[in-house]
Protein backbone atom coordinates (compact mmCIF):
# COMPACT_ATOMS: atom_id res chain seq x y z
CA UNK A 1 0.00 0.00 0.00
CA UNK A 2 2.86 2.53 0.53
CA UNK A 3 4.58 1.72 -2.42
CA UNK A 4 0.85 2.50 -4.35
CA UNK A 5 1.44 5.42 -2.40
CA UNK A 6 4.46 6.61 -3.09
CA UNK A 7 3.84 5.46 -7.49
CA UNK A 8 0.44 7.96 -6.59
CA UNK A 9 2.51 10.59 -5.25
CA UNK A 10 5.04 10.99 -7.82
CA UNK A 11 2.19 10.53 -10.70
CA UNK A 12 0.97 14.05 -9.25
CA UNK A 13 4.21 15.64 -8.90
CA UNK A 14 4.46 14.87 -13.21
CA UNK A 15 1.06 16.35 -13.53
CA UNK A 16 2.03 19.14 -11.14
CA UNK A 17 5.40 20.04 -13.19
CA UNK A 18 3.88 19.26 -16.35
CA UNK A 19 1.01 22.21 -15.84
CA UNK A 20 2.60 25.32 -15.86
CA UNK A 21 4.31 24.57 -19.24
CA UNK A 22 1.47 23.83 -20.31
CA UNK A 23 -0.62 26.86 -19.50
CA UNK A 24 0.06 28.75 -22.53
CA UNK A 25 -1.49 25.84 -24.91
CA UNK A 26 -4.69 25.86 -22.19
CA UNK A 27 -4.68 29.91 -23.31
CA UNK A 28 -4.63 29.06 -26.83
CA UNK A 29 -5.84 25.58 -27.45
CA UNK A 30 -9.37 26.38 -25.44
CA UNK A 31 -9.72 29.83 -27.34
CA UNK A 32 -8.55 27.98 -31.20
CA UNK A 33 -10.38 24.82 -30.37
CA UNK A 34 -13.42 27.18 -29.59
CA UNK A 35 -13.48 28.72 -32.75
CA UNK A 36 -13.36 25.67 -34.26
CA UNK A 37 -15.92 24.50 -32.48
CA UNK A 38 -17.90 27.72 -33.30
CA UNK A 39 -17.03 27.53 -37.05
CA UNK A 40 -18.99 23.99 -37.26
CA UNK A 41 -21.65 25.14 -35.66
CA UNK A 42 -21.54 27.93 -38.40
CA UNK A 43 -21.88 25.08 -40.68
CA UNK A 44 -24.57 23.14 -39.61
CA UNK A 45 -22.59 20.17 -37.46
CA UNK A 46 -23.99 19.10 -34.34
CA UNK A 47 -20.82 19.64 -31.47
CA UNK A 48 -20.82 15.69 -31.59
CA UNK A 49 -18.32 16.54 -34.80
CA UNK A 50 -15.71 18.72 -33.31
CA UNK A 51 -15.91 17.03 -30.08
CA UNK A 52 -15.16 13.52 -32.28
CA UNK A 53 -12.69 14.72 -34.19
CA UNK A 54 -10.59 16.62 -31.78
CA UNK A 55 -10.78 13.22 -29.95
CA UNK A 56 -9.72 11.23 -32.94
CA UNK A 57 -7.87 13.55 -35.05
CA UNK A 58 -6.34 16.02 -33.19
CA UNK A 59 -4.87 17.82 -35.53
CA UNK A 60 -6.05 21.77 -35.56
CA UNK A 61 -4.76 22.52 -38.86
CA UNK A 62 -6.34 19.23 -40.69
CA UNK A 63 -9.49 19.91 -38.32
CA UNK A 64 -10.30 22.67 -40.33
CA UNK A 65 -9.39 21.74 -43.28
CA UNK A 66 -12.02 18.76 -42.73
CA UNK A 67 -14.78 20.77 -42.58
CA UNK A 68 -14.72 21.30 -46.11
CA UNK A 69 -14.23 17.76 -47.42
CA UNK A 70 -17.25 17.07 -45.13
CA UNK A 71 -19.16 19.53 -46.55
CA UNK A 72 -18.22 18.36 -49.74
CA UNK A 73 -18.57 15.00 -52.18
CA UNK A 74 -17.88 12.25 -50.63
CA UNK A 75 -14.15 11.45 -51.57
CA UNK A 76 -12.24 9.04 -48.89
CA UNK A 77 -9.25 8.79 -50.65
CA UNK A 78 -9.03 12.31 -51.37
CA UNK A 79 -9.33 13.27 -47.58
CA UNK A 80 -6.31 10.78 -46.97
CA UNK A 81 -4.03 12.37 -49.26
CA UNK A 82 -5.17 15.83 -48.33
CA UNK A 83 -4.57 14.28 -44.53
CA UNK A 84 -1.15 13.18 -45.51
CA UNK A 85 0.02 16.26 -47.09
CA UNK A 86 -1.17 18.71 -44.06
CA UNK A 87 0.43 16.26 -41.88
CA UNK A 88 3.57 15.24 -43.04
CA UNK A 89 5.51 17.22 -40.72
CA UNK A 90 4.94 14.84 -37.78
CA UNK A 91 6.83 12.45 -39.52
CA UNK A 92 10.30 15.54 -39.07
CA UNK A 93 8.20 15.64 -35.36
CA UNK A 94 8.83 11.63 -34.60
CA UNK A 95 12.38 11.43 -36.03
CA UNK A 96 13.22 14.14 -33.76
CA UNK A 97 11.73 12.35 -30.61
CA UNK A 98 12.98 8.81 -31.41
CA UNK A 99 15.47 8.72 -28.69
CA UNK A 100 13.38 10.94 -26.21
CA UNK A 101 10.20 8.53 -25.89
CA UNK A 102 12.58 5.26 -25.88
CA UNK A 103 11.45 3.43 -23.07
CA UNK A 104 8.06 4.67 -22.00
CA UNK A 105 6.52 1.84 -22.54
CA UNK A 106 2.72 1.82 -23.11
CA UNK A 107 2.42 5.20 -22.75
CA UNK A 108 4.56 5.35 -25.62
CA UNK A 109 1.65 4.67 -27.99
CA UNK A 110 -0.09 7.92 -26.42
CA UNK A 111 2.43 9.75 -26.60
CA UNK A 112 2.85 8.84 -30.53
CA UNK A 113 -1.16 9.48 -30.77
CA UNK A 114 -1.16 12.51 -29.27
CA UNK A 115 2.23 14.40 -30.98
CA UNK A 116 0.43 17.76 -32.13
CA UNK A 117 3.39 21.12 -32.57
CA UNK A 118 2.67 22.40 -28.92
CA UNK A 119 3.49 18.85 -27.29
CA UNK A 120 6.36 18.01 -29.69
CA UNK A 121 7.98 21.55 -28.48
CA UNK A 122 7.28 20.91 -24.72
CA UNK A 123 8.78 17.28 -25.00
CA UNK A 124 11.56 18.22 -27.19
CA UNK A 125 12.65 21.39 -25.01
CA UNK A 126 11.71 21.20 -21.60
CA UNK A 127 14.09 19.04 -19.06
CA UNK A 128 12.06 17.80 -16.32
CA UNK A 129 13.08 18.59 -12.43
CA UNK A 130 15.01 14.92 -11.40
CA UNK A 131 12.87 14.08 -9.03
CA UNK A 132 9.96 13.60 -11.67
CA UNK A 133 9.33 10.43 -13.82
CA UNK A 134 10.54 12.07 -17.12
CA UNK A 135 7.93 9.98 -18.91
CA UNK A 136 5.25 10.11 -17.27
CA UNK A 137 5.63 14.54 -17.57
CA UNK A 138 5.59 14.18 -20.92
CA UNK A 139 2.63 12.02 -20.60
CA UNK A 140 1.02 14.76 -19.45
CA UNK A 141 2.00 17.32 -20.83
CA UNK A 142 0.08 15.92 -24.29
CA UNK A 143 -2.61 14.94 -21.90
CA UNK A 144 -3.08 18.11 -20.64
CA UNK A 145 -3.13 19.57 -24.10
CA UNK A 146 -5.57 17.43 -25.64
CA UNK A 147 -7.84 17.90 -23.09
CA UNK A 148 -7.53 21.49 -23.75
CA UNK A 149 -8.39 21.09 -27.38
CA UNK A 150 -11.13 18.69 -26.35
CA UNK A 151 -12.88 20.90 -24.29
CA UNK A 152 -12.59 24.00 -26.53
CA UNK A 153 -14.03 22.32 -29.74
CA UNK A 154 -16.68 20.96 -27.42
CA UNK A 155 -17.56 24.14 -26.11
CA UNK A 156 -17.68 26.32 -29.53
CA UNK A 157 -19.23 23.32 -30.88
CA UNK A 158 -22.44 23.87 -27.90
CA UNK A 159 -22.27 27.84 -27.76
CA UNK A 160 -21.98 28.64 -31.49
CA UNK A 161 -21.68 32.11 -31.63
CA UNK A 162 -21.58 33.29 -27.55
CA UNK A 163 -18.79 35.31 -27.73
CA UNK A 164 -17.95 37.19 -23.93
CA UNK A 165 -15.52 39.69 -24.48
CA UNK A 166 -13.00 40.98 -28.11
CA UNK A 167 -11.08 37.94 -28.57
CA UNK A 168 -9.58 39.25 -31.70
CA UNK A 169 -5.66 38.60 -31.82
CA UNK A 170 -5.79 36.41 -29.09
CA UNK A 171 -4.28 33.39 -31.31
CA UNK A 172 -1.16 35.10 -31.44
CA UNK A 173 -0.42 33.38 -28.00
CA UNK A 174 0.56 30.32 -30.13
CA UNK A 175 2.98 32.60 -32.26
CA UNK A 176 4.31 34.00 -28.55
CA UNK A 177 4.59 30.40 -27.38
CA UNK A 178 7.18 29.20 -30.67
CA UNK A 179 8.96 32.36 -30.34
CA UNK A 180 9.99 31.81 -26.61
CA UNK A 181 10.42 28.00 -27.28
CA UNK A 182 12.68 29.26 -30.15
CA UNK A 183 14.60 31.78 -28.14
CA UNK A 184 14.91 29.30 -25.17
CA UNK A 185 16.56 27.36 -27.11
CA UNK A 186 18.91 29.39 -28.88
CA UNK A 187 20.26 30.88 -25.71
CA UNK A 188 21.36 27.02 -24.83
CA UNK A 189 22.74 26.22 -28.14
CA UNK A 190 26.48 26.86 -29.19
CA UNK A 191 25.82 26.63 -32.60
CA UNK A 192 23.08 28.47 -34.04
CA UNK A 193 22.91 27.15 -37.59
CA UNK A 194 20.21 24.95 -37.33
CA UNK A 195 17.88 27.06 -35.64
CA UNK A 196 18.82 29.76 -38.82
CA UNK A 197 18.28 27.22 -41.22
CA UNK A 198 14.81 26.45 -39.73
CA UNK A 199 13.80 30.02 -40.00
CA UNK A 200 15.17 30.76 -43.33
CA UNK A 201 14.54 28.20 -45.50
CA UNK A 202 10.58 27.75 -44.70
CA UNK A 203 10.59 31.93 -44.80
CA UNK A 204 12.17 31.52 -48.60
CA UNK A 205 9.87 28.69 -49.50
CA UNK A 206 6.57 30.74 -48.56
CA UNK A 207 7.60 33.59 -50.78
CA UNK A 208 8.12 31.15 -53.38
CA UNK A 209 5.83 28.59 -53.06
CA UNK A 210 3.11 30.39 -51.09
CA UNK A 211 1.21 29.34 -48.32
CA UNK A 212 -0.29 26.44 -49.27
CA UNK A 213 2.29 24.44 -50.80
CA UNK A 214 5.16 25.61 -49.09
CA UNK A 215 5.90 23.42 -46.57
CA UNK A 216 6.84 20.37 -48.00
CA UNK A 217 9.36 21.88 -49.80
CA UNK A 218 10.53 23.76 -46.65
CA UNK A 219 10.84 20.59 -44.93
CA UNK A 220 12.37 18.63 -47.53
CA UNK A 221 15.00 21.25 -47.97
CA UNK A 222 15.91 21.73 -44.43
CA UNK A 223 16.48 17.89 -44.46
CA UNK A 224 18.40 17.73 -47.14
CA UNK A 225 20.82 20.81 -46.29
CA UNK A 226 21.13 19.27 -42.80
CA UNK A 227 22.19 15.61 -44.52
CA UNK A 228 24.90 17.85 -46.50
CA UNK A 229 26.34 19.50 -43.32
CA UNK A 230 26.79 16.53 -41.90
CA UNK A 231 30.37 16.11 -42.12
CA UNK A 232 30.50 19.74 -40.53
CA UNK A 233 28.41 19.40 -37.41
CA UNK A 234 30.05 15.91 -37.07
CA UNK A 235 33.69 17.30 -36.89
CA UNK A 236 31.95 20.45 -34.50
CA UNK A 237 31.24 17.75 -32.42
CA UNK A 238 34.18 15.98 -32.01
CA UNK A 239 36.29 19.33 -31.81
CA UNK A 240 33.66 20.49 -28.63
CA UNK A 241 34.42 16.91 -27.41
CA UNK A 242 37.93 17.34 -27.15
CA UNK B 1 -22.70 13.13 -47.84
CA UNK B 2 -24.68 10.87 -45.31
CA UNK B 3 -23.70 10.24 -41.82
CA UNK B 4 -22.11 7.51 -42.43
CA UNK B 5 -20.31 8.75 -44.82
CA UNK B 6 -18.91 11.43 -42.38
CA UNK B 7 -17.82 8.67 -40.05
CA UNK B 8 -15.64 7.19 -43.14
CA UNK B 9 -14.33 10.46 -43.67
CA UNK B 10 -13.66 11.39 -40.52
CA UNK B 11 -11.79 7.74 -39.85
CA UNK B 12 -10.16 8.41 -42.88
CA UNK B 13 -8.27 11.23 -41.37
CA UNK B 14 -7.75 10.02 -38.15
CA UNK B 15 -6.21 6.79 -40.05
CA UNK B 16 -3.77 9.02 -42.32
CA UNK B 17 -2.80 11.31 -39.26
CA UNK B 18 -2.13 8.40 -37.45
CA UNK B 19 -0.08 7.45 -40.32
CA UNK B 20 2.00 10.88 -39.95
CA UNK B 21 2.89 10.23 -36.15
CA UNK B 22 3.39 6.64 -36.25
CA UNK B 23 5.18 6.00 -39.08
CA UNK B 24 8.50 7.22 -37.76
CA UNK B 25 8.57 4.77 -34.84
CA UNK B 26 7.26 2.13 -36.76
CA UNK B 27 10.51 1.86 -39.51
CA UNK B 28 12.79 2.70 -36.61
CA UNK B 29 11.26 0.52 -33.90
CA UNK B 30 13.29 1.09 -30.03
CA UNK B 31 14.69 -2.02 -29.79
CA UNK B 32 16.87 -2.04 -33.44
CA UNK B 33 19.45 0.35 -33.39
CA UNK B 34 18.47 3.63 -35.44
CA UNK B 35 20.67 4.01 -38.30
CA UNK B 36 23.20 6.82 -37.44
CA UNK B 37 22.27 9.18 -40.42
CA UNK B 38 18.76 9.21 -38.58
CA UNK B 39 19.99 9.73 -35.13
CA UNK B 40 22.10 12.45 -36.22
CA UNK B 41 18.81 14.29 -38.02
CA UNK B 42 17.22 13.30 -34.23
CA UNK B 43 19.64 15.60 -33.10
CA UNK B 44 20.14 18.84 -35.45
CA UNK B 45 16.31 18.73 -36.51
CA UNK B 46 14.64 20.15 -33.84
CA UNK B 47 16.04 23.64 -33.45
CA UNK B 48 15.56 24.05 -37.12
CA UNK B 49 11.33 23.01 -36.41
CA UNK B 50 11.05 25.31 -33.87
CA UNK B 51 12.15 28.50 -36.62
CA UNK B 52 10.05 26.24 -38.92
CA UNK B 53 6.90 26.80 -36.59
CA UNK B 54 7.23 30.42 -35.13
CA UNK B 55 7.29 30.85 -39.39
CA UNK B 56 4.09 28.78 -39.68
CA UNK B 57 2.20 30.89 -37.39
CA UNK B 58 2.90 33.83 -39.09
CA UNK B 59 2.02 32.41 -42.76
CA UNK B 60 -0.67 34.48 -43.21
CA UNK B 61 1.04 37.42 -42.43
CA UNK B 62 1.06 39.86 -45.85
CA UNK B 63 4.15 42.06 -46.01
CA UNK B 64 2.48 44.28 -49.12
CA UNK B 65 -1.31 45.24 -47.64
CA UNK B 66 -3.38 45.41 -44.96
CA UNK B 67 -0.87 46.49 -41.45
CA UNK B 68 2.38 45.16 -43.27
CA UNK B 69 2.93 42.61 -40.54
CA UNK B 70 3.80 45.86 -37.90
CA UNK B 71 1.64 44.22 -35.52
CA UNK B 72 3.47 41.00 -35.41
CA UNK B 73 7.14 42.75 -35.88
CA UNK B 74 6.00 44.95 -33.05
CA UNK B 75 4.79 42.05 -30.62
CA UNK B 76 7.83 39.50 -31.92
CA UNK B 77 10.40 41.64 -30.86
CA UNK B 78 8.60 42.71 -27.49
CA UNK B 79 8.45 39.14 -26.52
CA UNK B 80 12.10 38.45 -26.81
CA UNK B 81 13.04 41.57 -25.44
CA UNK B 82 10.97 40.41 -22.33
CA UNK B 83 12.22 36.90 -22.59
CA UNK B 84 16.19 38.12 -22.59
CA UNK B 85 15.01 40.32 -19.19
CA UNK B 86 13.09 38.43 -17.52
CA UNK B 87 13.60 34.86 -18.54
CA UNK B 88 10.19 33.87 -17.58
CA UNK B 89 8.49 31.90 -20.28
CA UNK B 90 4.83 32.75 -19.45
CA UNK B 91 5.63 36.35 -18.19
CA UNK B 92 6.91 36.55 -22.11
CA UNK B 93 4.32 35.04 -23.88
CA UNK B 94 1.32 36.67 -22.14
CA UNK B 95 3.25 40.00 -22.31
CA UNK B 96 3.53 39.50 -26.34
CA UNK B 97 -0.09 38.64 -26.39
CA UNK B 98 -1.56 41.22 -25.05
CA UNK B 99 0.39 43.64 -26.51
CA UNK B 100 -0.62 41.77 -29.90
CA UNK B 101 -4.40 42.24 -29.08
CA UNK B 102 -3.94 45.95 -28.12
CA UNK B 103 -2.69 46.87 -31.44
CA UNK B 104 -5.16 44.59 -33.68
CA UNK B 105 -7.85 46.03 -31.61
CA UNK B 106 -6.69 49.71 -30.77
CA UNK B 107 -4.29 50.64 -33.05
CA UNK B 108 -3.94 48.77 -36.47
Amino acid sequence: MMKNKMKKSKSNSALFAAFPHTLPIMAGFLFLGMSYGIYMHSKGFSFLYPMLMSITVFAGSMEFAAVNLLLGAFDPLQAFLMTLMVNARHLFYGISLLDKYRGAGIKKLYLIFGLCDESFSINCSVTPPENVNKNKFMFFVTLLNQCYWVTGATLGGIFGNFIFFNTEGIEFVMTAMFVVIFLENWLKEKNHLSSLLGLFIPAFCLVLFGKNGYIIPAMLIIVATLILLKPYFTKREAKVKK
Amino acid sequence: MTVTEHIITIGVIALGTMLTRFLPFIVFPADKPTPKFITYLGKYLPPAIFGFLVIYCLKDVSLISGSYGLPELISIISVVLLHIWKRQMLLSIAGGTVIYMLLVQLVF
